[in-house]
């Protein structure tokens, strides 16, 4: 069973990505518990499915003005639809993987799924979720956390 | 000797491509020439072969043929060839584990430009 406290690894996770590749902090809102299986997305989700010795899925989701600024501030030029898909995807690809530094090597990930606009949300394996309001500048995005 | 150092190729290695080119953008080392990119590990090894790099920067989590199996190829097709491991994945036995496949370094995602030219300057060592 997934337990709360381990939130604190995803939280971390997500704060180094922003800090490390912009150069500015991100902070969190407080974490809540989704009980319905539609935590919502926005206009890009990378997900990132789990196995070994968790089950379930880990993703990211954002909207494309928080993309189009990220992109700029890692210098990238190129701010194509494909290059939105690949960076939602690689920031759930690198706070998924990091959170083996805490939960190991047994923490299996996949290579991202990315949906843009999805009309049914992404599909949640489990019922419940914890959800983790990021804001960055003056954006907003969501790491979502479905495990057994 | 005329004091000049030889260029070494290079070769990165990722599914991302926002990753792969902030790593040729990024990277500031003057005897280092990019010679191309691979988003998965059956690219690399054909990239590998036509352009036969000094130096790889492999990712790990990758479609088709993951990061470490690919180490393992390019080590069998040569032996000198140094390869960073630059990966999210942030066990130190997934680290440990690239390492005994014939990596010589280890950068963990996310990652600063200090951090990747660090970790390169470190992998050159001597040469």
């Amino acid at each position: 069973m997934f337990r709360e406290s381990e939130l604190r690894i995803f939280i971390d996770g997500a704060l180094r990505v922003f800090e490390t590749l912009t150069s500015q902090a991100a902070t969190v809102g407080s974490p809540y518990l989704v009980t319905d299986g539609k935590p919502g997305t926005y206009e890009y989700a990378g997900v990132i499915d789990i196995s070994g010795i968790r089950k379930g899925i880990v993703y990211f989701t954002a909207p494309r003005g928080m993309l189009t600024v990220l992109l700029m501030r890692m210098q990238e030029t190129d701010t194509s639809e494909e290059n939105m898909r690949d960076l939602v995807g690689e920031v759930a690809n690198t706070i998924s993987g990091n959170a083996r530094r805490d939960l190991g090597k047994g923490f299996v990930i996949s290579v991202p799924n990315v949906v843009s606009n999805p009309a049914d949300g992404v599909a949640m394996p489990h019922s419940r979720s914890f959800v983790i309001p990021i804001n960055w500048r003056t954006h907003a995005a969501k790491l979502v956390v479905c495990l057994q | 000797m005329d004091g000049r150092v030889a260029t070494l190729k290079m070769m990165i290695v990722d599914d991302s491509n926002i990753i792969r080119r902030r790593i040729e953008r990024s990277q500031q080392i003057d005897r280092l020439e990019v010679v191309g990119s691979a988003s998965n590990g059956v690219e690399a090894v054909e990239l590998f072969k036509r352009t036969d790099p000094d130096v790889v920067t492999m990712d790990l989590t990758m479609p088709e043929m993951d990061g470490i199996e690919c180490v393992e190829r390019l080590v069998a097709l040569k032996p000198s060839v140094l390869i960073l491991v630059v990966s999210a994945l942030a066990d130190k036995a997934t680290a440990v584990e690239a390492i005994e496949r014939g990596a010589n370094g280890f950068l963990c995602k996310p990652f600063t430009d200090r951090q990747l030219n660090g970790a390169l300057e470190e992998l050159l060592g001597g040469r």
